[in-house]
């Protein structure tokens, strides 16, 4: 029993401790004063350059392809039942409530996340960070908030953009492939997909996302070694650390939104 | 501020989010269908109000009127009381009744009205007492059971049939 000492334990616990309480800190200085940089707007739209137009293409290519692949699934699951005119309700709520902001929040991850870490990461090797401090120049302020805000604001985009190309999918694959009929494809939709509680709750889910996986890929910027080897494996912690955090918040949030 | 090379793009790009949003909202809940008109409330009682939900659409000869806007519990008559908010331009006469239906055999229920035909109309705050609760799937299994039971052993006097009418 040499490996259980409980000094390792204490230190372990103490460690981690820190560690979140130095991640709530950084939260905290990114909300409230990395919001002064919203005035600056100039270097948060540099940003959402960066982080959402060059995620667009795999976003749209995806959720075209989620929304086939829906349309296909769905409709030899439904024709069983001699209901295929629920295929667009179907793909519909799936994309809007699940699909659209987990998948694209995933995406989003392996696509904006790690470069974000990277740079940060790298930034930290190169001591710009430690420069930037020595000119009285707050990196969070300058360097990490315009990124996250560029992510928060450019997640539930993504995740609007995912959706809505999945449902063309589905609508692709559905009526003009398999020959739905359009009326009900959309009629079903429409009736069956609430503006609020479903479209409106995704977007929610979408915001909360962005908040999670922008601030996890900075965090693991921030603090990671500054060698080779810590950026990388910063990188894969981002990539790891930010999935499991969205697949989990999502059933947190599934269960809270749409238990009632 | 200067301008950049990246305004029209960015500027672009949330264009198409706002237009993939607009769509969600549009095409696929009908936002516009949502109409934001006056609504009046009227509530009813019911014994048994099945799977009925807040939100859930009233329907006069097929048309929504309304919506459901609440359900709650009255403990006093151990019945379900709920409030029906009515678009202000239809109105109806203050007898009408109304029953709890399902569209289609597996389709989720919705409330029909149907008209009375007194002159007076249903205000704002009124009680819809002519109610028709949902139809049970079991009850009607079990009082069909039942009266086929009672069919057969139709000789004995004490049938559970007997028991199970209301």
């Amino acid at each position: 029993m040499s490996w259980l000492k409980p000094a390792d334990a204490g230190f372990a616990v103490r460690s981690k401790l820190a560690d979140l309480g130095y991640g709530a800190k950084l939260f905290l200085r990114l909300m409230v004063r990395g919001a002064q940089s919203l005035r600056r707007f100039g270097l948060v739209r540099d940003q959402i350059h960066f982080l959402g137009n060059y995620s667009l293409a795999i976003i749209a290519v995806s959720g075209l392809f989620v929304g086939f692949v829906l349309g296909l699934q769905m409709y030899y699951a439904l024709q069983r039942y001699g209901s295929s005119e629920a295929l667009g309700l179907l793909v519909a709520l799936s994309l809007v409530r699940e699909l659209g902001p987990v998948v694209a929040a995933l995406l989003f991850t392996g696509r904006a996340g790690t470069s974000l870490t990277a740079e940060i990461g790298l930034m930290k090797a190169g001591e710009q960070l430690s420069a930037m401090e020595m000119m009285a120049v707050d990196p969070v302020q300058r360097i990490l908030a315009p990124r996250f805000w560029a992510g928060v604001i450019t997640m539930p985009l993504l995740a609007a953009v995912f959706s809505a190309v999945g449902i063309m999918g589905g609508y692709v694959v559905g009526v003009l492939m398999l020959g739905v009929d359009p009326g009900a494809f959309w009629g079903q939709m429409q009736g069956g997909v609430d503006v609020w509680r479903d479209v409106g709750n995704g977007v929610i889910k979408s915001i909360v996302f962005g908040f999670t996986v922008t601030f996890i890929a900075l965090l693991q910027g921030f603090v990671a070694q500054p060698t080779p080897e810590g950026v990388s494996r910063a990188t894969t912690r981002t990539v790891v650390m930010a999935s499991l955090s969205v697949l989990g918040l999502d059933f947190l949030l599934t269960a809270m939104m749409f238990s009632i | 501020m200067q301008r950049s090379n990246s305004d029209i793009w960015v500027g672009l790009f949330v264009l198409i989010g706002g237009a993939a949003l607009l769509f969600l909202a549009l095409q696929s809940a009908n936002l516009l269908s949502l109409n934001f008109q006056k609504t009046y409330n009227v509530t009813a009682r019911f014994d048994n109000i099945g799977g009925l939900k807040p939100q859930t659409a009233v329907k006069s000869a097929g048309v929504v009127v309304g919506r459901v806007e609440s359900i709650s519990f009255d403990d006093k008559s151990f019945q379900a009381r709920v409030t029906l908010a009515l678009q202000n331009r239809y109105s109806f006469p203050k007898d009408s009744s109304l029953k709890i239906l399902t569209s289609g055999l597996l389709g989720e229920q919705y409330i029909g009205i149907e008209p009375g035909a007194e002159e007076k109309n249903l205000q704002a705050g009124d009680t819809i007492t002519a109610t028709q609760s949902a139809v049970v799937l079991e009850n009607l299994i079990s009082q069909f059971l039942y009266s086929k039971a009672a069919e057969g052993s139709s000789s004995t006097p004490s049938t559970p049939g007997t028991a199970n009418k209301k």
